[in-house]
């Protein structure tokens, strides 16, 4: 059977030219000044000290962060009911929901901003409220189904448990749907708290030029200011902190799943 | 109560249809409006096919469907191959070494996607590559080869090793095992990985935005940069829509609908 493993040799080879060496070389960019010849690299932390000591950037993630923490309360508020409500029905009409919320989502997501965009067009609305719009609109489906996957998996004989012992509906819906769908809710968080922080063509389309979170700064200094030790620096500390927060709603997750 | 649970279920009806009508309201939006016979985005001022016909004369945005097009089904195709014979080969690898490449290969779905535009940037202007749709190519293969590994790889778990070793032990090289007995049991796995391959490169614009060089362009990246709104955006909007419903009307629900047939005629 070994020589089966000779089978991913090619694609082997293929991570390690443009996964892993790619992702060294931002390392490399975000540790260095620019200036560096093939051999010589003249090592520095000032990439990071400059992000990390400059206002106007720590603003810059700190409305990141904000945006994309708010985009994810709201599509928890407005998606659970709905994947509560969507598990609830018969189930053919179950499957036909779940159908039509997938459907939009295989459509290009630049055209759908641009549609918004159109239709936003028509209304004086500030532009961090068109923003919010726009990656509500973009991430609610992924929630909606998140939840409800793990909605859908709960068992029903618990709620029938808790009403025999004199539960009445809210009180089993606090003590068991509940808790027992917050694992869902964890993984909707990871698939759109994640993707807002960092998403820069929503800003872009609805915000208008002046709109500027994370993304669209390192957009900036790669392709507009040239710098790419300090887009690297920038690129480095925002995946740095996704990581860590996946990391940590990992941890929430086999958390909860242990209780 | 009866009447209590009635207005429930309205209100919860009533909620879920608010939902979908947000979902499908730029859809359908841009549906209507690229009927319009003006360049208005608030009134419809009669049917035309206007923006149609100026998309035909759109020779930018015509290329950008083509450049979308080429990449997609190379991108797919190469992915889908490699992807594939990749899933297979780890599935018989040590467990160590099998999740150390799991762990790289998961590094571009959960990287943001800027992160991995830019590292595949660097890495070719650092090589002295000039970006063009070589490179753009590649880098889509290179983000849509976990999505079919992620795909595959679970169906592989499932499979019984001993049947691939059985169809050995009876001569089969094991070339012939591979195509006569692995493919066979995890084709729709293959299916569904390249077909989530060919979205993810067809409306992918991050990495496309950065790795593609200044001639091309897909047609993400065009609507991006156009600066003004262009109501030609609309028919291609809805000529996407339509296209993509058909395709996951024809995978998706018609195996669904044959199901229930079965089952009918089953009970």
């Amino acid at each position: 059977m070994k020589s089966f493993f000779r089978m991913s040799y090619p694609y082997i080879l293929w991570i390690a030219l443009f996964i892993v060496a790619p992702m060294l070389m931002i390392l490399l960019y975000a540790v260095t000044r620019s200036g560096n010849g093939t051999i010589t690299f003249h090592f520095t932390l000032e990439n990071f000290a400059r992000f990390l000591s400059d206002p106007t950037f720590l603003k810059v993630l700190w409305t990141s962060l904000r945006i994309a923490l708010i985009t994810t309360v709201v599509c928890i508020l407005i998606g659970y009911p709905a994947a509560l409500f969507i598990a609830n029905l018969p189930e053919k009409r179950q499957t036909l929901m779940i159908l039509l919320l997938t459907l939009p989502m295989w459509i290009n997501m630049l055209l759908k901003t641009y549609a918004w965009r159109g239709i936003l067009m028509n209304f004086e609305i500030e532009s961090e409220i068109k923003v919010f719009i726009g990656m509500v609109y973009d991430f609610l489906p992924y929630m909606i189904i998140q939840i409800h996957t793990a909605i859908a998996k709960l068992d029903r004989e618990l709620l029938t448990a808790a009403y025999d012992l004199g539960a009445n509906r809210g009180k089993a819906f606090l003590k068991v749907t509940l808790p027992l769908s917050v694992p869902g809710i964890i993984s909707g968080i990871t698939l759109v708290f994640l993707p807002a922080v960092s998403s820069f063509v929503i800003p872009k389309l609805l915000g208008g030029g002046n709109y500027v979170l994370i993304g669209n700064l390192i957009e900036t200094y790669f392709l507009v200011a040239g710098d790419w030790n300090f887009g690297s620096a920038i690129s480095l500390i925002m995946a740095l902190i996704i990581i860590g927060s996946m990391y940590l709603t990992k941890k929430l997750d086999t958390g909860a799943e242990e209780e | 109560m009866e009447k209590k649970r009635g207005a429930g279920r309205f209100l919860t009806s009533g909620y879920l249809i608010l939902v979908l009508a947000f979902i499908y309201l730029p859809i359908l939006y841009v549906m209507v409006f690229s009927f319009n016979d003006s360049k208005s985005m608030i009134s419809f001022e009669g049917f035309s096919l206007r923006w149609y016909e100026a998309m035909l004369e759109n020779r930018e945005m015509l290329e950008s469907i083509k450049y979308t097009v080429i990449v997609a089904l190379i991108a797919t195709g190469v992915s889908t191959a490699v992807g594939t014979i990749a899933a297979i080969g780890l599935s018989k690898a040590r467990p160590l070494v099998r999740s150390i490449i799991l762990e790289i290969n998961n590094l571009p779905v959960l990287n943001p996607d800027i992160v991995t535009a830019i590292s595949l940037m660097l890495l070719f202007l650092s090589a002295k590559i000039q970006r063009s749709i070589v490179t753009l190519t590649i880098a889509h293969i290179t983000f849509c080869i976990p999505y079919v590994i992620l795909s595959v790889m679970p169906k592989l778990r499932q499979l019984d090793d001993n049947v691939a070793e059985a169809a050995m032990d009876l001569g089969a090289t094991p070339w012939k095992a591979l195509t006569k007995v692995i493919i066979p049991q995890i084709y729709p796995a293959i299916f569904s990985g390249a077909l989530i391959a060919f979205s993810m490169s067809f409306d992918d614009f991050v990495i496309s935005f950065f790795t593609a060089g200044v001639d091309v362009q897909n047609i993400s990246m065009y609507v991006y940069s156009m600066k003004r709104f262009n109501p030609s955006v609309n028919a291609l909007s809805t000529l996407i829509v339509v296209t993509v419903t058909v395709i996951l009307v024809l995978t998706n629900l018609i195996p669904a609908l044959g199901e229930r047939k079965h089952k009918k005629e089953d009970s």
